[in-house]
């Protein structure tokens, strides 16, 4: 059998040539983690989605009765909490796959030292990593709107693409800290206070269910510092077809500012916890 | 293939290695013996380059890893001593996966697949969760995953430690097979009997030290006589006893469970023992081993 496979003059290990090509290399780890862990997936992915928008949007929406003005321009509350959802999936894909997943390869399987024996570097495992949960988000939030549209909830097509391309953008935004995060940590009992203190705090009070607008306006301007209120407002400026594009412009920049910071700071922690 | 001169290792304001010079030729087994502690993991992690050496000089296939750390890499075989399989994937996945970061493609990975998991006999295991595979498997296939790359050196830091003398026997086989095939190998352990096995050539480490450097036979014939006889006395009686047969042999030692006589001629130490009245409640004559140097050289025992 293996003389079948194996060519006549074997081919040299390398060490790779970028970035780019580096990450490449671990695009079949992806691969066999993705077809492990599928079915789980599919649930999170389609059927928790579907969820949320009968929950939230047609049984509890069809109590709310709100003048389109106090609801950013949208018609029905389902319209409103819509894009707000969309972003707070991404976000909790971004906590989903850079708590644990990133604590079992760090220290409970050892495998980021198994990467680092190899010719890869920190800078190509982070690249592939979070190239991972893009895709990931984007298939995710790609079946969510979807489903909303079934829903009948959009009025623009172009809005509802561009707001799809966005969740690569809101996902990043929330990668890399908490990467960061989970890099910094020495035990998982670090990750009840993000959940706690983080995620949840911030999928409550970042705009997604209600205008920050009604927190009041100490509340609202603390409201405006939490990156998902970013994620959510251009969202739904696009789902809305109500685009502001100085706004839409200071949303982009936040968010491209803390995913690319955190980024290179997760993987500077990560050589450091790797190399020592 | 390997050189480090005055190469040291310190963590914080702790020195784990300080100061060591090696020489590692092509085709040989090399070994570093040492107990817990010694630096034995800290020189291994520098020559793979997953460790900044804080002085001294370390060239490995002739680059400095500080410079050239990928492509070092990409010519080394790694088996560390925690293992960092994937345990949720299966035997194959993980040789697959790994064989992909070193820039081979699929095809020849498969290939070479096919041939690692015949040589480590877990072909059968292909398909199985690495949680269901026992400590030797594990270890094993820890060894596959190192040969992938075909590397010319392989580096294995304690290769069977924790595993039982069988599979340990297995390994030894492969690796024997590896060495003749002209890979070489650069392992630690701190088992006298793996180190006299499988090595060419070994250093015995202490404190971040070497301290002796040689063959296995070189160093035993060095630092050792032929035989050694054993006396087992009543317990604590042994410090005591040590006094009146100290003059029979060339040199003693005192451990807590027995005394240690070295001799060219163990049993007429015995004799001569016996000759003075004493009775042992056992007594053992046996050839000198590694363990002998390390005791003579440290003063203290290898595995405790
Ligand atoms: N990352 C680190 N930070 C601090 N101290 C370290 C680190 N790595 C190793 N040490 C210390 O350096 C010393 C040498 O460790 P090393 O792992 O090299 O020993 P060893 O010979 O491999 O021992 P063992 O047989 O237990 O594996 C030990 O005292 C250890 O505690
Ligand atoms: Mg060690």
């Amino acid at each position: 059998m293996a003389t079948d496979y194996a060519p006549a003059t074997p081919s040299t290990p390398t060490a790779p040539s970028g970035l780019v090509s580096g990450a490449l290399r671990m695009v079949d780890y992806w691969l066999t983690v993705a077809a492990r862990t599928w079915k789980g997936a599919v649930v999170t992915t389609f059927v928790t989605p579907f969820l949320y928008v009968l929950a939230l949007g047609v049984l509890l929406g069809g109590f709310i009765e709100a003048d389109p003005a106090t609801l950013d321009g949208a018609t029905t509350y389902l319209a409103f909490v819509a894009p707000g959802m969309v972003a707070a999936h991404s976000m909790n894909i971004a906590f989903a796959e850079m708590t644990y997943p990133v604590m079992g390869m760090l220290k409970w399987q050892r495998i980021y030292y198994s990467m680092i024996a190899s010719p890869l570097a920190p800078s190509h495992i982070v690249l592939a990593q979070v190239a991972w949960v893009v895709l990931r988000t984007l298939l995710a939030c790609g079946v969510f709107l979807l489903v909303l549209a079934a829903f009948g909830v959009f009025d623009t097509f172009w809005g509802v693409l561009a707001a799809w391309v966005l969740q690569g953008l809101v996902v990043l935004a929330f990668t890399t800290p908490v990467l960061l995060f989970s890099l910094s940590i020495r035990g998982e009992e670090s990750f009840a206070l993000i959940f706690r203190l983080g995620m949840i705090p911030l999928t409550l009070f970042s705009g997604t269910f209600f205008p920050i607008g009604n927190l009041g306006s100490v509340l609202e301007k603390i409201a405006m510092a939490s990156p998902l209120w970013h994620g959510v407002d251009l969202t739904r400026m696009l789902t809305l077809g109500r685009l502001d594009w100085g706004v839409a412009a200071l949303h982009v920049v936040y968010l491209v500012v803390l995913a690319a910071v955190c980024w290179w700071l997760a993987i500077r922690k990560l050589a450091e916890r790797l190399v020592s | 293939m390997i050189s480090a001169r005055g190469l040291r290792k310190t963590f914080g304001d702790f020195e784990a290695v300080r100061g060591i010079d090696v020489s590692v030729r092509p085709g040989v087994a090399f070994g570093f013996l040492g107990p817990n502690g010694a630096g034995k993991s800290s020189t291994m992690r520098m020559i793979c380059c997953v460790s900044p050496p804080t002085g001294g000089e370390l060239r490995v296939f002739g680059m400095d890893p500080a410079q050239d750390g990928p492509k070092i890499k990409a010519r080394l075989g790694v088996c560390p001593q925690e293992d960092t399989l994937d345990v949720e994937l299966n035997v194959y996945d993980n040789l697959y996966v790994y064989g992909r970061y070193f820039g081979l493609p699929r095809a020849e990975v498969k290939g070479r697949i096919e041939e690692l998991l015949d040589f480590v006999q877990l072909t059968d295991k292909a398909k199985a969760k690495v949680d269901d595979l026992s400590g030797g498997m594990k270890r094993r296939l820890t060894i596959a995953r190192s040969l992938i790359n075909r590397p010319e050196i392989l580096v294995l830091d304690e290769p069977t430690t924790g595993l039982d003398p069988q599979a340990r026997h297995v390994i030894w086989d492969r690796l024997f097979r590896l060495k003749q095939a002209g890979v070489t190998l650069l392992l630690t352990t701190h088992y006298m009997d793996e180190a006299e096995q499988l090595c060419d050539e070994l250093v015995v480490m202490d404190q971040g030290r070497i301290v002796a450097h040689g063959t296995p036979l070189g160093l035993i014939r060095d630092h050792s006589t032929r035989e050694v006889a054993e006396l087992r006395f009543g317990v604590g009686e042994h410090e005591s006893l040590a006094a009146k047969v100290e003059d029979l042999a060339e040199r003693i030692e005192v451990l807590p469970d027995r005394l240690l006589l070295y001799s060219d001629d163990g049993e007429s130490v015995i004799e001569a023992v016996h000759g003075r009245g004493l009775t042992p409640a056992a007594t053992l004559v046996r050839r000198s081993s590694l363990e002998d140097v390390f005791l003579h050289l440290t003063g203290r025992t290898l595995v405790d």
